[in-house]
């Protein structure tokens, strides 16, 4: 980035630099292309850059811990100056962890950052992720990118839980033991997997050091490699952009990458960085003083993981724990199995999204242009579910603390939550759903008759109507500019086979767009401007402006395929039409 | 603690750094002085003939009705003889006793009775059997081992209470109550006599001098604040996981949208 010195007023120093750069390394030709790349503005796509400018924290912050943390277990006699802890035994682990917030400058400081850091990278780039799933930038060409992205917060997730293990406390050491309880449940191959983690049976004394190089080495190497494809893809595919006038799937509208964006993005480095300072200087940050080096006996109340891993330590205490059963030479741990294959569905789900969309809609053109949300309302619906189903898990993981700070009883609350998990994310769907599809609606309205003014006024003959303000052309273009699927039908294969897939497929098709409304075409909105004109004319005869609309529907329906169809409430009504527009796709 | 305040001087955040370390530290201060207050309230191991005879007294009117005269108890409350007067204490002084509404677990109330009330109370449950006494002063003062007590007190109470004294819930409503301003004498005393769903520790689980030393740490946790600044409730990464998601973000997302809207 610092690279933006190569412009060149000639002879000076940088200039025979850059001069000297170009002439071995084609610098000029790389620069210029790339800083040539447009990126739109809208404040959640810098949601990405938020996840990339923490990891960066986590990097500088990280990268001064290694200096001083030292990852062994053996046991010492802990005298450094922490009172209260003063002649315990502890692992090397902890009692550098314990130097480094209480003996090295600014090692507390540092401690903080990087933990603080770590919860904000994961939360970003989770919140990222919600934007691009909600405004459907994972579909063609980008697809692969969602994938790589996705792969990022699950590194993400691992780079935080080794890290959280390190300091040899006892919540770190607690949550071992439940990856450890984890582990040693999967059948068969579990305890071996457990005893080879650990050398040996748990905690074992090489825990800390292999965490350590996964954690400082292989997680972020990986991370950073990803990091690099990602925005690597991001530059060749170019960024999306909300829709608008002008705004294609075929181009980008926004600024260029050099100088503008280069400069805004280099501010908002420090700005992410000095929120995060300033959370770190404030606010303590898992006191590991307190919590007392790992010792296998006590357990504290309260032990729970960082957010990231919250929801799958709240899957485990969901779990109904009667499932355990004896029998065919073995244990057989579903109340532990069941979360672990929850989890892990869930993660393959999200990961495989973009491909199960396109499955479904068959769709194979490039997509550029932004969706609004509610233009995709089962999308919209199903992403709403999904993070319902997350956050009833996540909640989860805080039962007891719910329990005694609303003061309810503990059993109660997991019952409460467990019901929550089925049916909560049903109601998320069916509600987000209905309300995508009701503010589609509003948008036809507003469309074909303007917005509402809220001047009333009364005509000769003594009927009061209401002034409607006519769009311009900028917000018009947006709320018209989408596009709108329709079912397709299980086909027979070249066989004349209808094959089970096909019929899946089909199924989930209409689940996915039966109900719908279509955007307004252009005859509908000429007939409806056409009417518009004449309204508030004196002769005019009094009219409700609905039927007017209607009538001129079918009209359009004939040429375009903008056929007005009230989604929901007239379910029968709309089948024919879904029937004969199948065959029409492909 | 004195570390991070020198690094952070420079900072823009210094000022508001040094009110909120000395807000801290006189909050500890403050905390400290009524703990020494109360811990400094005359705990007599004798009494009277006098003190008994008007607690029984007081006991008629405010307990017979649930512990039966003579405290042998009824189909309401338990019988309180041998539980000695250090449970009476507690329990009285806490605000539990006498009870009001049943539910999973008796509720702290207001204190309803003056402190020679109460001792005069306590005398008498003493006096109906043998059993644990108030402890004296010296065996309450935090001068002990904090380092053993910390370890003590993980090993033995913070599957219940949490490892620094936040509490914690137990099943079907019952709850381990938060230690944070617990006075002493009723640290030493719940240990003593196991209230309710605790366990009892007596003196061959926790001799005197380990019990001492597990008032010294949580005095201590109470009065030294955290070295990080300040502490989300002792409550760990859920409350830590809720601040970066509700004020982290909410000053992350609201500078974009300020960014966004200074383009246009
Ligand atoms: C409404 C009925 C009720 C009244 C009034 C009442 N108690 Fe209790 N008390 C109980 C019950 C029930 C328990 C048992 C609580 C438990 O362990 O779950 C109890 C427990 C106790 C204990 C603890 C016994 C033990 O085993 O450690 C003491 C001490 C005590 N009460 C003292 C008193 C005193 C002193 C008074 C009067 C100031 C009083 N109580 C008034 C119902 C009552
Ligand atoms: C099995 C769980 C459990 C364990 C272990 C436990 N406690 Fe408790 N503790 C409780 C419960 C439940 C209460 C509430 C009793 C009541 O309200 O009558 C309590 C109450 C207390 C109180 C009174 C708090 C108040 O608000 O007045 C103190 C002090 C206390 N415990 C200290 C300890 C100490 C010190 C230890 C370890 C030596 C310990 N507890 C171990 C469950 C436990
Ligand atoms: C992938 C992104 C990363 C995440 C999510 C992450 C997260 C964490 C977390 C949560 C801790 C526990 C901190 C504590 O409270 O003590 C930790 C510790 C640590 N991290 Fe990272 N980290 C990341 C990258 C790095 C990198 C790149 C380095 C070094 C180059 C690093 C070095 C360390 C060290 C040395 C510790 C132990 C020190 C201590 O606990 O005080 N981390 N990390």
């Amino acid at each position: 980035m610092s690279n933006s010195t190569t412009t060149k007023p000639k002879g000076s120093f940088l200039a025979n630099r850059a001069n000297y750069l170009d002439e071995r390394v084609g610098v000029a030709g790389i620069l210029k292309e790339f800083g040539r790349k447009v990126f739109p503005d809208h404040w959640s796509f810098m949601l990405g850059e938020v996840a990339l400018y923490s990891f960066v924290v986590l990097l500088i912050s990280g990268t001064f811990l290694t200096f001083f943390f030292q990852p062994a277990m053996t046991e010492v006699v802990y005298n450094g100056v922490y009172g209260p802890l003063k002649g315990a035994e502890m692992s090397i682990a902890y009692a550098s962890t314990l130097d480094i917030s209480f003996e090295v400058r600014g090692g507390l400081l540092m401690r903080q950052v990087h933990h603080w850091s770590a919860l904000m990278f994961v939360a970003a780039a989770g919140l990222h992720m919600l934007r691009v799933f909600f405004t459907g930038a994972f579909r063609k060409p980008r697809e692969i990118n969602w994938l790589v992205g996705f792969l990022l917060f699950v590194l993400g997730m691992a780079g935080g839980f080794t890290g959280y293990s390190l300091p040899d406390d006892l919540l770190s050491g607690n949550g071992l033991r439940i990856i450890d309880g984890m582990l040693k449940g999967v059948p068969v191959v579990g305890s071996s997997i457990s005893s080879l983690l650990f050398d040996g049976e748990f905690p074992g004394h090489a825990i800390v050091a292999r965490l350590y190089s996964l954690h400082i080495m292989i997680v972020p190497a990986l991370i950073i490699l990803l990091l690099a494809v990602h925005l690597f893809m991001v530059v060749i595919h170019k960024h999306t952009h909300y829709s608008g006038p002008g705004r294609k799937d075929t181009n980008v509208v926004g600024y260029p990458l050099m100088p503008v964006y280069v400069a805004k993005a280099g501010g908002f480095f420090f700005i992410v960085f000095g929120v995060i300072m300033l959370i770190a200087t404030t606010f303590t940050i898992n006191p590991v003083w307190n919590y007392g080096g790992y010792d296998p006996s006590p357990v504290s109340a309260g032990t729970q993981p960082d957010w990231y891993i919250g929801w799958l330590d709240g899957a485990l205490r969901l779990a109904p724990s009667h499932l355990e059963f004896q029998g065919l030479g073995g244990t057989w741990s579903f109340n532990i199995l069941i979360p672990l294959l929850v989890g892990v569905l869930f993660l393959v789900v999200v990961g495989a999204y973009p491909f199960i969309e396109k499955w479904i809609t068959g769709d194979e053109r490039e997509h550029h242009v932004l969706d609004r949300p509610r233009n995709a309302p089962v999308r919209t619906a199903v992403g709403a579910a999904g993070v319902t189903f997350y956050a009833v898990l996540w909640a989860g993981a805080a039962t007891d603390l719910i329990a005694t700070h609303f003061k309810m009883s503990l059993n109660h609350v997991l019952t409460s939550i467990q019901i929550l998990l089925l049916v909560g994310p049903v109601f998320a769907f069916w509600v987000t759903k209905r309300i995508a599809l009701a503010l589609q609606r509003k948008d036809r309205e507003i469309v074909l008759h303007g917005r509402e003014t809220g001047r009333i006024i009364r005509m000769p003959h003594g009927e009061f109507i209401e002034v409607h303000e006519p769009l311009d052309k900028y917000e018009m273009y947006k709320l018209v500019d989408f596009k709108s699927y329709q079912p397709t039908l299980a086909r027979p294969n070249s066989e004349g086979k209808i094959t089970v897939a096909a019929r899946v497929r089909a199924s989930l098709s209409k689940f996915y767009f039966q109900d719908r409304v279509t955007p307004v075409g252009q005859v509908e909105l000429a007939a409806a401007a056409h009417h518009e004109e004449h309204a508030p004319a004196i002769e005019a005869k009094p009219e409700t402006k609905k039927p007017a609309a209607k009538k001129a529907a079918p009209k359009a329906a004939a040429k375009k395929t903008a056929t007005t169809k009230k989604a929901s409430t007239k379910a029968p009504a709309k089948k024919p039409a879904a029937k004969k527009a199948a065959p029409k796709k492909k | 603690m004195k570390k991070t305040m020198k690094n952070s001087r420079r900072s823009p955040f210094a000022a508001a750094l040094v009110i909120a370390a000395g807000l801290i530290m006189s909050g500890g201060g403050y905390a400290f002085a009524t703990a020494a207050v109360e811990s400094a309230t005359p705990v007599s191991a004798v009494s009277s003939q006098e003190q008994v005879a008007e607690g029984e007294k007081l006991f008629l009117a405010n307990c017979a009705s649930c512990h039966g005269k003579n405290g042998v108890g009824t189909p309401n409350g338990p019988t309180l003889i041998g539980v000695g007067a250090a449970a009476a204490e507690f329990q009285v002084d806490s605000g539990r006793m006498p009870a009001q509404a049943s539910g999973p677990q008796m509720q702290v109330k207001p204190v309803q009775f003056t402190d020679e009330q109460i001792d005069a109370i306590a005398a008498y449950v003493g006096s109906l059997g043998v059993g644990p006494e108030i402890p004296t002063e010296e065996m309450i003062a935090a001068n002990g081992n904090a380092s053993k007590g910390g370890e003590l007190f993980r090993i033995n109470c913070a599957m219940c209470h949490n490892a620094v004294g936040a509490g914690g819930a137990l099943t079907e409503g019952k709850f381990a109550p938060a230690l944070v301003g617990v006075p002493a004498d009723h640290i030493y005393e719940a240990m003593l006599t196991g209230p309710q769903n605790m366990p009892v520790f007596n003196d061959a689980n926790l001799t005197p001098e380990e019990k001492k030393d597990i008032i010294t740490y949580l005095k201590y946790v109470e009065t030294n604040p955290s070295a990080g600044g300040y502490e989300l409730a002792g409550l760990g990464p859920v409350a830590e996981g809720l601040f970066i998601w509700i004020i982290g973000f909410g000053i992350i997302i609201a500078l974009t949208i300020w960014l966004g809207a200074k383009s246009n």
